[in-house]
């Protein structure tokens, strides 16, 4: 008992500094905030000017999910880079907290963080197009999110260890895979539409099965018990497989990182 | 008024904990780390440290002095569980630091020659952030955090203020409470006053034998500072190209010099003798190219 609120508290740590670098860093987060609602509008007007209602829904859906599935993966993918830039790695690397407490803590911030941002971005695009949700089944999305988070941040952990390997490309990298995540997960398009073999590597991917669940929740109201076998399944099975893969790749890097020097800060 | 600093007293010191006091505080055994530096075509075997082994005894302040690039961080970051140790063996306090990394680290803390704060935050967030890290109640820490930083010549009002608007010196101060307030029973720290001005050095070092005097701290401390070492340090180890070349009391280490030339020998002398070379050399350190 004593061990679990010892890492409950550490786990807390970096959700309460979480908060508090985004609270110093205001400035920033309203930007990044009016971007994202600029960029959502901006896409889900391409419906309105086709005339097309449920283009207009699939462009809104696409672009309110894919930025929460964008923010949470950042936050958990750029935690290393992060405090490797502020100076702190090796500070919070030495402290008597296991990883798994870290990236718990990084994780809970991450969906706070990601789920705020969402609902002002939703807010807005639902006021500014007059959207009728009243046969949404919420219900579905929610729990569709939820699953679907846990992984995301799999994928966002083994991310995370990229900048722990290359000091300097390892940034570039996360970059890269978070845009091939943008391209075949079917964000604001079917994935049917991709060549076949985009089609194959899409199947790997959380957020295709996120992005298309939660359309049919929203747009057409799909109660949840329609979307356990080909949304829901391969989304725990993928949580179940990306998120102990993920503390295993993070804790191979970080042994790494440890032999090599590379927590050292840099630069 | 001077105010003394208190050890929390939900941390025990390992003695008290049920522990040997025979246990020595710090045990390094034939210690050797290796990089491989340079990119795939010219890639070789740098040595950072090179078969050292030292026993440090608690409340000792033992010094490490050596030139830029001799050894002396990439030897602290091996003892903070930094860097994978490969070949030798270390102990803190009986707990090896492979064996038992999560103990090790819940006895040591590490002040490093650059503050490494989040520096948007200030002092009152990353003290916090600390000691949640370190498992230390929040409402004593809120109390002590103050205490300490008050007892650094750092006023109350400046403590919910961003660290980036402080001095380097005030930084230090700030990272050396941070250290203080998760009552590490080893201290390390790393040049911790390399870069300040001497009025913020002074007020460092004072409060270095504070806490030495006051608490029965252990602490290892690295300079490439003469004075500082010789003020400060109960023992001293020279380093150079990684490997421990003498050890000693500043008197033991300056007599080795005087029986050679027979007159009082300054700890330059001293270093000049076993290294071959000025403490304002600099060595250059094996840098890890992953590019």
């Amino acid at each position: 008992m004593a061990l679990l609120t010892r890492e409950l508290r550490a786990s807390y740590a970096f959700v309460e500094r979480n908060f508090n670098l985004s609270k110093r860093y205001w400035g920033w987060e309203v930007a990044f905030l009016v971007y994202s609602v600029a960029g959502a509008l901006a896409v889900t007007l391409i419906g309105l000017d086709q005339a097309n209602a449920r283009l207009l829904l699939t462009l809104m859906v696409g672009a309110t999910f894919w930025n929460y599935l964008s923010v949470v993966f950042s936050i958990i993918a750029e935690q290393i880079s992060w405090e490797r830039w502020e100076g702190t790695l090796e500070y919070t690397m030495m402290a008597p907290v296991r990883r798994l407490s870290q990236l718990f803590g990084s994780t809970v911030f991450a969906i706070l963080w990601g789920l705020l941002h969402t609902t002002v971005v939703l807010i807005v695009l639902i006021l500014f197009f007059g959207i009728d949700l009243s046969n949404a089944d919420f219900l579905s999305a929610g729990v569709l999110m939820l699953i679907g988070s846990l992984s995301i941040i799999g994928i966002g952990m083994i991310a995370a260890t990229l900048p722990l390997i290359w000091v300097e490309r390892g940034d570039q990298m996360v970059f890269v895979l978070q845009s091939l995540l943008l391209l075949i997960s079917g964000v604001y398009y079917s994935v049917t539409i991709l060549p076949e073999w985009m089609q194959v590597i899409s199947a790997f991917s959380p957020a295709t099965y996120i992005l298309d669940g939660v359309r049919l929740a929203l747009i057409d109201g799909v109660p949840i018990t329609d979307l356990l076998g080909g949304h829901v399944l391969p989304l725990v099975v993928m949580a179940a497989v990306f998120i102990p893969l993920g503390a295993w790749v993070f804790g191979r890097a970080e042994a790494y990182a440890k032999r090599t020097g590379k927590l050292k800060r840099v630069g | 008024m001077i105010t003394t600093l208190e050890r929390p007293a939900s941390l025990a010191m390992p003695a008290e904990a049920g522990q040997s006091a025979a246990v020595p505080a710090l045990l390094i055994e034939h210690l050797t780390k290796t990089f491989e530096v340079g990119n795939r075509r010219k890639r070789k075997t740098v040595t950072a440290v090179n078969d050292v082994s030292l026993r440090m005894e608690r409340g000792e302040i033992y010094g490490v002095l050596g030139a830029n690039g001799s050894g002396k961080s990439t030897l602290v970051r091996l003892v903070s569980t930094l860097l994978s140790v490969e070949q030798g063996r270390v102990e803190v306090f009986g707990n090896d630091i492979v064996r038992d990394e999560m103990a090790v680290k819940r006895l040591i803390n590490r002040v490093s020659v650059d503050a490494a704060f989040f520096k948007k935050l200030s002092p009152a967030e990353n003290l916090m952030y600390a000691a949640r890290l370190y498992g230390v109640d929040a409402r004593h820490a809120r109390a002590e955090m103050v205490r300490i930083l008050n007892r650094l010549g750092i006023a109350t009002s400046r403590i919910n203020r961003p660290l980036e608007q402080m001095s380097r010196g005030m930084q230090q101060k700030v990272s050396i409470a941070r250290a203080f307030l998760t009552s590490p029973v080893l201290l390390l720290l790393d040049e911790p006053t390399t870069g300040l001005d001497p009025r913020s050095k002074l007020e460092v070092q004072e409060f270095v034998e504070e806490i030495r005097r006051e608490h029965d701290a252990t602490i290892v401390l690295t300079t490439h500072d003469m004075d500082e070492a010789e003020r400060l340090c109960d023992r001293i180890g020279l380093l150079n190209d990684g490997r421990l070349v003498a050890e000693g009391t500043v008197a033991e280490l300056k007599a080795t010099v005087d029986n050679a030339r027979a007159g009082g020998a300054t700890m330059h002398d001293v270093f000049m003798t076993h290294t071959g070379r000025s403490l304002d050399d600099d060595i250059e350190e094996p840098r890890n190219e992953d590019e």
